[in-house]
């Protein structure tokens, strides 16, 4: 399944049921070097927009919104060690947690990779 | 005649190389000093202690048998530590401290002369406030000022920051809510408010929602209204704004909100660029706090604590924490405490601080309000605002100004480093070189709603030739960073240290001595 982006720079991966939620590469070049992220726990349910994460770089923190609604199942262990991921691997291996989706209709509203490139452009 | 040519010599010798390193680390008057426990030994003590005299145990087993490690100095070495640790440090005595949000002005030497008059410095909180009359009176008095300033009909003096002071607004805002049984638990903050404001309102436990502002930097009115309703409990607006300026539209916001049945937090951070201007009373406004350490000259920043009384409307003084100052039916003055709020304050919603608030900076405080008098404090509003539009006017055509088109700013000046587009610099190495320069960098990356913020507070204790200068600094680095990009990459250039690994020390901070050798 092809991935998708929101506004505020987060991307979704979606499995199945199954969301994978991270922010975009354009996201970690602006916030800078990342020096700590602050993820949910497993079991917290999150809704679409709301708070999910923070995101705290040399220049600023900033929260990360759940794309989409759900109950976190798993929260990435690496960047508790090594936030530096967010900044090298940012669509990869910097992922910050999982989900399990409550309402896919949700994922309607999002863009695709062309999309967002165009919205980006136009900032 | 015979010269004499035998003497020292007293102009360059033809052919005098520079010098690359000294044995030292020194670059003369630019001292290098290692911490304490580098330099010092455990052997060594600045004191001669008589010999302990034997005691009996009583301490179970739980006596130290390790050693302390802490290195000894005789009393010149410690002197000279600190004194050359404090050559190395910035502040406003040395020089502009254009911190935007900050007001750093000068702080003037007669509040410090009258902060340390024996009647003010050598009381103790405790003493009986027969003996302390005049202290109560001098926190009446400034508190007095406060309400006469803001318009409002009464003032939490204790709050000891800004921050703790938007705290005792919003519990104040909580209790009357909470007195009325009413549910209503979201605040809304706009993007142009104080960073600290959302976090203030969680604290209380009060869900925050943002309100997005518009294109002139202001809060988008029509977003806010919209949003208004029976579960908004309050609107958390900064007035002037993060941006620098004014919101027009708090009158307009503050009778919505009343109308919804919400109340007006507004955070007197930069009221300076407003005061004995503006009486945000006028406004709508229920709570206000008031930055005596920026607006009223109080020493901060590493100079001293700060405070931060809370203005409050008639709808939430009720509420106000204790203690405060009251006259009695005899004249005197006493403190409203917990034994006798009771009567006086049954709605109260507790206290917030162990006595009775800052009182060395109430004293600075009223020292410099009433050396200015209404007149001069207007002044300080007008003079304030005048040296940032200068500022701002001086340095629109190199920096990119975002707000600039919608019309003056107020008390502080925002840049962006759009201008820098291609160069591959930005507001951070900008900053770095205003090092070079011998200034204090301006703030830089906030307010976060302008991308590569920098936000130039000058004040009104500035004087043109001093704005003169940190504007022709301003304007010769970002000249020079568009002619050679490469040159400012690695600034500064010529401070104690070089580009610090600003990630590296926020990722793996060493936050304690280690014995290296051990």
């Amino acid at each position: 399944m092809s991935r998708l982006y929101t506004q505020d720079h987060e991307w979704v991966d979606v499995a199945g049921d199954v969301a994978t939620v991270g922010i975009t590469d354009y996201a970690q070049g602006q916030l800078g070097d990342v020096v700590f992220v602050d993820l949910p726990e497993a079991g917290r349910a999150v809704t679409k927009g709301g708070e999910a994460a923070v995101v705290e770089s040399v220049k600023a923190a900033s929260d990360v919104y759940a794309p989409v609604s759900g109950t976190v199942t798993e929260a990435n262990p690496a960047l508790t060690d090594d936030p530096a991921l967010v900044n090298m691997a940012p669509e990869g291996d910097g992922w910050f947690f999982k989900l399990t989706l409550s309402d896919a209709s949700e994922l309607d509203g999002l863009m695709d990779k062309a999309a967002y490139d165009a919205f980006i452009a136009s900032l | 005649m015979a010269m004499n040519d035998v003497g020292r010599p007293t102009r360059l010798v033809a052919g005098t190389g520079a010098v690359a390193e000294t044995f030292t680390g020194n670059k003369a008057l630019m001292l290098e000093e290692p911490l304490l426990f580098e330099r010092g030994s455990l052997d060594t003590s600045g004191v001669d202690l008589p010999a302990v005299p034997p005691v009996p145990d009583r301490l179970g087993g739980l006596a130290r048998d390790a050693v302390i490690g802490l290195p000894g100095f005789s009393e010149p070495e410690a002197v000279r530590h600190y004194t050359r640790l404090s050559r190395q440090n910035y502040a406003i005595d040395l020089g502009i401290f254009p911190l935007g949000s900050c007001t750093m002005k000068h702080n003037p030497r007669l509040n410090e002369k009258m902060a340390r008059l024996p009647g003010f410095a050598d009381i103790h909180p405790l003493q009986p406030q027969s003996t302390v009359q005049g202290a109560l009176e001098l926190i009446d008095t400034l508190a007095n000022w406060l309400m006469k300033l803001t318009g409002m009909p009464a003032v939490a003096m204790s709050p000891k920051a800004g921050a703790h002071g938007e705290l005792c607004g919003m519990l104040a805002i909580r209790a009357a809510l909470d007195a009325k049984n009413d549910p209503r638990r979201v605040v809304l903050v706009p993007e142009s408010a104080h960073g600290t404001n959302p976090a203030t309102a969680a604290f209380c436990g009060f869900s925050v929602e943002n309100i997005p502002a518009n294109a002139r930097g202001r809060v988008d009115l029509d977003a806010l209204l919209a949003r208004l309703g029976p579960d908004v409990a309050a609107v958390m607006i900064t007035n002037p704004n993060t941006c620098g300026l004014f919101e027009p539209d708090l009158k307009t916001i503050a009778d919505a909100v009343h109308a919804a049945g919400g109340y007006v937090y507004c955070d007197g951070a930069n009221f300076n660029a407003i005061v004995g201007r503006v009486r945000p009373g006028d406004l709508g406004v229920d709570a206000m706090h008031i930055n005596l350490h920026k607006t009223f000259s109080t020493p901060h920043g590493g100079g001293g604590p700060g405070s931060g009384p809370v203005v409050l409307s008639a709808a939430l003084a009720p509420f106000a924490p204790i203690p405060f100052v009251r006259k009695t039916a005899k004249g005197t003055l006493e403190l409203v405490e917990e034994d006798t709020a009771g009567s006086a304050s049954p709605d109260s919603f507790g206290r917030m601080v162990a006595f009775h608030g800052q009182m060395g900076m109430f004293v600075r405080a009223l020292s410099y309000m009433m050396s200015h008098g209404a007149d001069g404090l207007r002044q300080v509003a007008e003079d304030a605002v005048l040296n940032a539009n200068y500022i701002l006017t001086s340095l629109k055509d190199i920096y990119s100004a975002p707000f600039a088109a919608s019309g003056p700013c107020m008390h502080e000046a925002l840049f962006s480093d759009d201008f820098l587009d291609g160069t591959g610099l930005s507001t951070l190495d900008l900053a770095k070189a205003m090092i070079d320069e011998g200034f204090h960098p301006m703030t830089m990356y906030f307010p976060l709603v302008v991308h590569g913020a920098m936000l130039v507070e000058p004040t009104e204790t500035e004087s043109k030739a001093n704005l003169d200068q940190l504007i022709g600094a301003m304007r010769h680095i970002a000249t020079q960073m568009l002619a050679d990009p490469d040159a400012w990459r690695a600034a500064p250039h010529f401070a104690p240290r070089r580009r610090l690994d600003e990630t590296l020390a926020a990722r793996k901070p060493v936050l304690g001595w280690k014995n290296q050798a051990a």
